[in-house]
């Protein structure tokens, strides 16, 4: 069962940090500033986090920094790591060209 | 009060979502009850993005018309978040004659409805895109129709309504409604009951389990569909895409990435797991049909693939209907997978219908829960 999650409880304002630029996602090139604003627009789960910004969308998907950014999103809601759910990994993991994907009957289609 | 508000929507997908925005901006209180962990996680972010009113069923065509021309132009603007869209037009693509036949049927019934949509040959096809096959022989084409972002489009509508003061719980499952003196009235979750003057049934193919609780039930079923992502490719076209066979649908995105579904056939015969978890002949299948068309994008890397549910209703288009039998109960599904470009269109529409003495912009007849007929 899923757990119960109320998107109106007070995580409080959010509140720049310096090192907000800092890129964490680098395949989409998004900072930890935009991965904590976007739980203060409500954005509480790491599919939601991916799904608005993209970040662990692009060529590694989030091979690189799903950890990086779960550790941002559980910090700025106070909650523990453990708390969230990772995001669902896809199928094909590594990116498979579509002439050789569209093959797998292969012979002489 | 978090348990009592004007209007309790069960569902937080885009129809949920952005009804609960329209509703609150008419001055009424809303909770949204969202079964999933996430905001959107049906159909609402696993669709092709597409935005258009080509290829619909005539009874939609006012309604998604009325929303294209009124809503989808500033709605990044009105909801403070870039939702990409993108109105540069649909081809629905032919190769065969059968296929021109298909097409030009949907295109007559639509000019009929006052679309701007035609028929254009294999041409007039490849000034508009010139990545297509030479296979392709014919396309109908609508200039106003386009796409947007469909993740983007729904956490928008949430994040703006939650803004507004919407209060969304995610992670509870809606088991019954209950009515109070003759009336709809409270929404049974796992550990809590919320109340309100008016319901909205919003929940996709899962509607109708919820429906069934206060004995009212609509022709839905379940049908899975996959869809498959390239990584991001330089700037090709921008138009929607679609074919006669609706064997593919998608469009390049804004950062570049290519945006296909398509199924394979067998979907109506999948073995149901409880899950929409693709298959292993899904973005096989998709990618053959893409390189028929587009030859060009078969050196294009499939990054990741996804299922989703489809809430089919008997003929093709949605319910969004007050329910006469149980006051104050209102439904908003069987969008049979074309609900993301009708959605705020039919949302501001539930608003107008659910807001007391409101009378929907555009006529809603043709969506009663009501008029499901045995066929002889």
């Amino acid at each position: 069962m899923n757990k119960e999650n109320n998107r109106f409880q007070d995580i409080g304002e959010f509140i720049p940090e310096p090192d907000d630029n800092i890129i964490i996602c680098r395949c989409e090139e998004i900072t930890k500033g935009e991965i904590r604003a976007a739980v203060h627009d409500g954005m509480y789960t790491i599919t939601e986090i991916r799904r608005y910004l993209r970040c662990g969308m692009g060529l590694c998907q989030g091979q690189t920094c799903s950890k990086l950014v779960k550790n941002i999103v559980t910090r700025e809601q106070r909650i523990s790591y453990s708390d969230l759910e990772p995001a669902t990994s896809r199928a094909p993991v590594r990116p498979i060209e579509m002439k050789v994907l569209g093959n797998e009957i292969g012979g002489t289609r | 009060m978090n348990h009592t508000a004007d209007v309790i929507i069960i569902g937080g997908g885009i129809i949920g979502c952005a009804s609960a925005y329209y509703l609150i901006k008419k001055g009424l209180s809303v909770i949204v009850l969202e079964g999933s962990s996430n905001i959107g996680d049906g159909g609402s972010s696993r669709n092709g993005g597409g935005v258009r009113q080509s290829g619909r069923d005539s009874r939609e065509l006012p309604m998604v018309m009325w929303g294209i021309k009124n809503l989808w132009p500033n709605l990044s603007e009105e909801l403070g978040t870039d939702v990409e869209y993108v109105q540069r037009g649909n081809l629905r693509l032919g190769k065969t004659k059968k296929h021109l036949d298909i097409l030009q049927n949907l295109t007559d019934k639509a000019v009929a409805c006052g679309l701007d949509v035609r028929m254009i040959d294999a041409n007039e096809v490849r000034q508009i895109n010139s990545y297509l096959s030479e296979e392709v022989i014919g396309a109908s084409w609508c200039p106003t129709d386009g796409h947007a972002n469909p993740m983007a489009a729904t956490l928008a509508y949430y994040k703006k309504a939650r803004e507004l003061g919407a209060k969304f719980i995610t992670g509870v499952e809606v088991k019954e409604i209950r009515k109070i003196k003759g009336k709809a009235r409270q929404v049974v979750t796992q550990n809590k009951r919320y109340e309100g003057d008016k319901i909205l049934v919003a929940a996709g193919h899962d509607s109708r389990e919820i429906l069934a609780s206060i004995g009212i039930d609509v022709p839905i079923q379940v049908l899975k569909m996959e869809c498959l992502v390239t990584e991001a490719e330089p700037y090709m076209f921008e138009q929607m895409l679609g074919t006669a066979e609706a064997d593919f649908y998608g469009h390049q995105t804004k950062h570049g990435s290519f945006v296909f579904g398509g199924s394979t056939g067998m979907e109506a015969f999948e073995k149901d797991d409880g899950r929409p978890i693709s298959t292993s002949i899904g973005a096989s299948c998709i990618c053959r049909g893409i390189m028929k068309y587009f030859p060009a994008l078969s050196d294009a890397k499939i990054v990741r693939s996804w299922a989703g549910w489809i809430d089919e209703c008997v003929d093709k288009i949605p319910v969004i209907s007050p329910i006469q039998e149980v006051p104050g109960l209102y439904l908003a599904c069987g969008f049979t997978g074309h609900g993301f470009g009708i959605a705020p269109g039919a949302a501001y529409n539930i608003a107008e219908l659910m807001v007391e003495g409101g009378q929907p912009t555009v006529d809603m007849a043709a969506f009663r829960y009501d008029r499901f007929k045995a066929k002889i």
